[in-house]
């Protein structure tokens, strides 16, 4: 190897950095690109079809309101304990963050029971024709955002009570955690919208 | 590798020739649009030749250069700043000659598009693996069916209107205009119109399945007088069969199967989901470009269309040697 | 695993030198054996596991090309039937662009970017891992299902009804559909590790302006993988959705769309062979100035034109869809956006030039394969140009002109300059050297033999031929000029048969390599070759874009790293302020029983939409397992 010569010395860097100083957190934003693309991408697939549609809904009434928009509002709820967590996090207070974590895990489970609902309440099957299959891939796409970003927080949720919980990453993580929850309520939004609001225009 | 260069140079011009001439050539047109397509084409590859022969020189002179200094190097300012107008004079002559094609493009676009109030209308369906043909009209009377082969007159414009039965195809005579999709759900057309009298063959320029590479066209054009002529004898039912053999052939393919697919119009069949035959004997080739039209061919075929085109939806229906000599003269007898 | 003989918590630079290395490499070592190969999280091994998997693949569709040109060299060739020559050219198709092209070229990047960005792993050490599993899986449900005459044979681009469920028989669209979400799944993971390692990895002083052009390639690449890849994700399962559960997504009887696919499709495809592209031109661009001995001209020009190209390649997506009966002016639009991605590569073209012009050329085999790209690709390039104007397409399109086209921008502008970077790069990798009158020899049998096969296609495309036939008939005039391409096909095939020859030979006997046998300037050049686990004994802090030739006989270091676990430096976007010493993740099995899961949940949905449901157990059970804390010092 080459000579070398000390110029820096690091050894009083953190041995963990918070939010972008940390490399899951940079992930996490990765990872909100590449599904924020597939949504855009599915409600580009709806808007198409609709263009080239001569009526819309196809063969179908529009879904009922009721179920979704019941989603809708748990899901905006949802972000201010949301907020909360991540905050209590950044600050490593871990009661707080423990308490705060397993309402979350009980905010996730809520909307999945209202979704079973919604999608009796879509009105058409996904093999009816492209509108119910487009319908069908718009929520089966955010649904599966659900169900995983659910399983991760009961795995948190364990993990905040055991002797790991003590640690900046556990903290960190719990940070990441908050944010793809954002990303999961935000990505909601517009495709409530296309289901239940265009075809109603 | 210089001599590689060399070679390839010396090729270039044999192999450019050999596709000057064809009738299945983009650089042999014969009619609107291949014509003015066939003028910006060249424009084209000329100016790209050039581009490219200017780049390769310079790269040859930029290896061969020596300049003494001591390594690596870190360059002085000045010759940095000639060094950059060069570029920047490199990369504005792309600009411009990028814009010119576009715009030469564009204008091709625009000035190509054949469009008139007396076209000639015909309806192209393309299946797996064949063209059905119907020549449309005011009044059913004057409109007809054919199969794989399309008459034209010339000088005037013909309008195709191009559907799909099962899967994407592409209607391509090069002679004559560039390739217009076929796609099912999407009503396309194609329009064009030759120059000269003569033979033009196409070919289905889009994957669609096992036969892909058997899926030819031919287009004749005629002068008027003669089209008139072919359209006339087109619009009558099936020749009347005069010999014994012949009449035979008749029966058989009206009471054998082959009367589930294929029309032969003055009879009973009227299949619809395989070629119009009526006139199949006055057609240059069947299958769709395989084989040229004649007695022989036409029993080859009938007698096994699974080995001359592996996966075709002909399927082969057992006959006698007695009744396949009858079937294919009287198929050869539809003229 | 942590350091038996010294204190905890002992920092780097209170040992010295050799007992250092000694640590480092206890710490950062995989064990050798069989189980050490399979949890290793070392970027090095991963990175040449996936190169010369890559390779493989390109010999297997190597062969599925010349057994096309056995076929066409005649006409009514007997060789092919027409099912099989459907499924090799399919087969072809989707092997090189799925399995060899985009991972080989992550797969240099997996060896390279950390390296060169002066860090210790790349980030996300177990998702590399498991990326490899992955793609490994895909190539091989790709070709099992080729062995049990279930390939794939509606090419490599698979347009619907003719792939849809109406006419795409049996399982073979599906097993298409299915290898691309693995080979997409593998992409995009790397693609996310390359951009935190190159966004927050890099060594203390390397500023945005003074990181490797090869590094700025690999970032502009992998955003575009992560833009583009949702597109063919989205794509193919809706394919399979129409195909397994009777969705009607491409069915235009019930409201779907048949040229929704080619959007869909080609929203992913365009940008794709920018994928392909950009890590050639990286590579270029390290290569160059080493053999013209000097600092590149045009940095800045350099990497707007990377970035600008990566940006473009979105806009220009219709153009493969010029014939299908889209609006005419729309269409015009793509053939403005499509001419004008020339201008970035002229750029770079001349930005080459420029350097080569005022350096002094020292003419070895990596900057012969550089010299036969620009004289090949630039053809490929106006070919491009040729065929984006709409007019001049709607004769050429889905003839051998295309086949051309495409072949002399890939192979002329990919596969050249890899070769050339194999040929650079094969020292640092190995410790030894490849064979200088080899390289000669491949470099000129490969670009003898790739003018002669591809360039007479562009005139077969004149005369009318289509992509795609398996056969031709007597009556055409394509017989001469097929024979004469297949023949010249073999001249080709020699070519790459030398260089994998030079290649295995080289690895074994070749002449031993130093740490920078060809005096380069970036910083894979300043540890050893081949580099230990550890890369750097210390982290490299740079003060300028060609740190080993500002100073060529000491390296400036950081110091004040842990030695009794897996330390690195997290760093800031611009500025490469050093912000933390983070740890890396240790070797870890997890990462192959998580990709088992998956690639059993994937294979199964071939058969039954409920493999999703099912499938997800164990994957929930191999991801928690990996991400459940082990309380090891990584994890302070």
């Amino acid at each position: 190897m080459m000579k070398v010569r000390m110029v820096a010395d690091l050894s009083r860097l953190p041995a963990h950095g918070m939010q972008s100083a940390s490399p899951t957190w940079w992930g996490t934003l990765a990872f909100m690109l590449i599904e924020g693309t597939g949504f855009a991408l599915t409600i580009g697939v709806y808007l198409y079809l609709w263009s080239l549609a001569p009526t819309w809904p196809i063969a179908a009434p529009a879904p009922d309101l009721g179920p979704g928009t019941v989603l809708t509002l748990i899901l905006l709820a949802s972000v201010i304990p949301n907020y909360f967590v991540s905050k209590w996090a950044g600050a490593e207070d871990l009661r707080k963050v423990q308490i705060g974590i397993v309402v979350m895990a009980i905010i996730g489970i809520l909307p999945l029971i209202v979704r079973a609902f919604e999608f009796s309440a879509l009105n058409i099957w996904w093999d009816s024709n492209a509108y119910g299959s487009v319908l069908w891939l718009m929520l089966g796409l955010h649904t599966t955002h659900l169900i995983t970003d659910l399983v991760d927080t009961l795995v948190l949720t364990a993990i905040m009570f055991t002797r790991h919980a003590r640690n900046s990453r556990r903290f960190g993580d719990v940070q990441d955690n908050a944010l793809y929850w954002n990303f999961v309520v935000i990505t909601w939004l517009p495709l409530y919208v296309c289901i239940y609001w265009i075809p109603r225009l | 590798m210089n001599r590689g260069t060399r070679v390839a140079f010396g090729l270039l011009p044999a192999l450019a020739c050999t596709g000057c001439v064809g009738w299945q050539s983009v650089l042999d047109p014969h009619g609107s649009p291949a014509l003015g397509l066939d003028l910006l084409m060249k424009f084209i590859m000329i100016v790209c030749a050039v581009v490219w022969v200017l780049v390769v020189a310079m790269l040859f002179v930029a290896l061969a250069r020596r300049t003494p200094r001591a390594e690596p190097l870190m360059l002085g300012r000045r010759t940095q700043d000639r060094m950059r107008i060069a570029v920047a004079g490199s990369v504005a002559a792309s600009v411009v000659v990028i814009s010119v094609f576009t715009l030469a493009s564009y204008a091709a676009t625009r000035m190509l598009s054949v469009v008139s109030d007396d076209e000639l209308m015909i309806r192209v369906r393309g299946f797996q693996w064949w063209w059905d043909v119907t020549y449309l009209a005011a009044t059913p009377k004057e409109s007809f069916r054919t199969a794989n082969e399309i008459h034209i007159p010339i000088n005037r414009t013909v309008r195709i209107q191009l559907e799909a039965a099962d899967v994407i195809h592409s209607f391509w005579v090069p002679s004559l205009a560039g390739k217009q999709d076929l796609i099912p759900g999407r009503n396309n057309d194609v329009r064009f119109s030759a120059a000269r009298a003569g033979t033009y063959r196409g070919q289905c320029a889009e994957f669609c399945g096992l036969q892909h590479a058997r899926m030819a066209m031919i287009v004749v054009a005629h002068e008027p007088d003669s089209f008139e002529a072919w359209r006339q004898s087109q619009l009558k039912s099936a020749t009347e069969p005069v010999k014994t053999e012949e009449q035979a052939g008749r029966e058989l393919f009206v009471a054998k199967a082959c009367s589930a697919c294929h029309t032969v119009r003055g009879t009973a069949a009227a299949g619809a989901t395989g070629p119009d035959l009526t006139h199949v004997g006055s057609r240059r080739t069947i299958a769709a470009g395989v084989f040229e039209t004649t007695r022989g061919s036409l029993a080859a075929w009938i007698a096994d269309p699974q080995t001359i085109k592996p996966g075709n939806n002909m399927p082969m229906v057992p006959l006698t040697a007695d009744e396949l000599h009858a079937v294919s003269a009287y198929m050869a007898g539809l003229k | 695993m942590s350091g038996d003989r010294i204190a905890p918590d002992t920092r780097d630079d209170q040992l010295e030198s050799r007992a250092l290395e000694r640590q480092l490499a206890k710490v950062w070592g995989t064990p050798s054996g069989f189980w050490g190969a399979l949890a290793t999280v070392d970027h090095k091994i991963i990175g040449r596991r996936y190169i010369v998997t890559a390779f493989v693949f390109l010999l297997m569709g190597g062969v599925l090309a010349l057994l096309m040109r056995i076929q066409l060299a005649q006409p009514e060739g007997r060789l092919l039937g027409p099912d099989l020559y459907n499924q090799v050219f399919t087969m072809h198709g989707a092997n090189m662009m799925f399995l060899f092209a985009v991972p080989v070229m992550e797969a240099m990047a997996i060896y390279l970017v950390p390296l060169m960005v002066g860090t210790r792993n790349i980030a996300f050490p177990r998702l590399n891992a498991f990326s490899y599993w992955i793609f490994l899986a895909g190539g091989i449900l790709l070709w099992v299902s080729f062995a049990l005459n279930m390939g794939p044979d509606v090419g490599w681009f698979a347009y619907v009804p003719l792939s849809g469920p109406q006419y795409g028989s049996g399982k073979r669209a599906d097993i298409w559909a299915q290898m691309i979400t693995f080979t997409e799944l593998s992409a995009l993971a790397v693609a996310v590790e390359l951009v935190v390692t190159v966004l927050k990895q890099r060594a203390p002083g390397m500023t945005l302006n003074r990181i490797p052009l090869f590094v700025w390639a690999m970032l502009v690449m992998s955003f575009i993988v992560i833009l583009a890849m949702p597109a063919i994700m989205v794509a193919s399962s809706t394919l399979i959705m129409d195909r397994l559960v009777g969705t009607h997504f491409y069915n235009p009887a019930e409201g779907g769309d048949v040229l929704l696919w080619q959007h869909l499709f080609w929203f992913f495809g365009h940008p794709e062979v920018y994928i392909i592209f950009l890590p050639a031109v990286g590579m270029v661009s390290a290569i160059v100035p080493v053999f013209a001995r000097r600092s590149i001209f045009g940095y800045l020009p350099l990497v707007l034109a990377l970035i600008a190209t990566g940006i473009l390649a979105f806009g220009l997506w219709v153009h493969h869809m010029f014939v299908t009966g889209l609006p005419r002016l729309g269409e015009s639009f793509f053939t403005a956006s499509s001419m004008a991605i020339a201008i970035p590569a002229g750029v770079q073209i001349f930005c080459w030039l420029a350097t080569l012009w005022d350096g002094n050329t020292s003419l070895r085999t990596p900057l012969l394969f550089v010299i036969a790209f620009i004289v090949t690709f630039v053809i490929g390039g106006l070919t491009g140009v040729m065929v984006a104007s709409v007019p001049f397409d709607t004769q050429v399109h889905d003839t051998y002109f295309v086949v051309a086209h495409f072949h002399y921008v890939l192979i002329g502008g990919a596969v050249f300059p890899l070769m050339g970077a194999i040929y650079y790069w094969f020292p640092k990798i190995t410790g030894r050297m490849m064979s200088e009158r080899l390289g000669w020899w491949v470099a000129g049998l490969v670009f003898v033999g790739f003018n002669l096969t591809f360039f007479p296609m562009h005139v077969l495309g004149f005369q009318g031929m289509p992509r795609r036939v398996y056969t031709y008939q007597h009556d055409m005039p394509w017989a001469e000029l097929n024979l004469f391409v297949s023949v010249s096909s073999v001249v080709l095939a020699l070519g790459f048969l030398l260089f994998f020859i030079d290649a295995v030979r080289s690895a074994r006997w070749g002449a031993p390599a130093g740490g920078n046998p060809w005096n380069a300037s970036s910083l894979e050049w300043a540890t050893n070759s081949p580099p230990p686990s550890f890369n750097f004994a210390s982290i490299p802090v740079v003060r300028s874009a060609d740190p080993l030739w500002e100073d060529p006989d000491v390296l400036m270091v950081a110091a004040g790293l842990r030695t009794d676990r897996r330390e690195l430096i997290i760093s800031t976007v611009t500025e490469a302020q050093p912000q933390a010493r983070e740890s890396s993740p240790r070797n870890s099995i997890w990462p192959l029983w998580a990709a088992i899961a998956t690639t059993v949940m994937l294979v199964w949905s071939i058969f039954s939409p409920w493999a999703v449901v099912w499938g997800s157990i164990p994957i929930a059970i191999a991801l928690i397992g990996w991400f459940w804390p082990k309380g090891d010092p990584e994890d302070e």
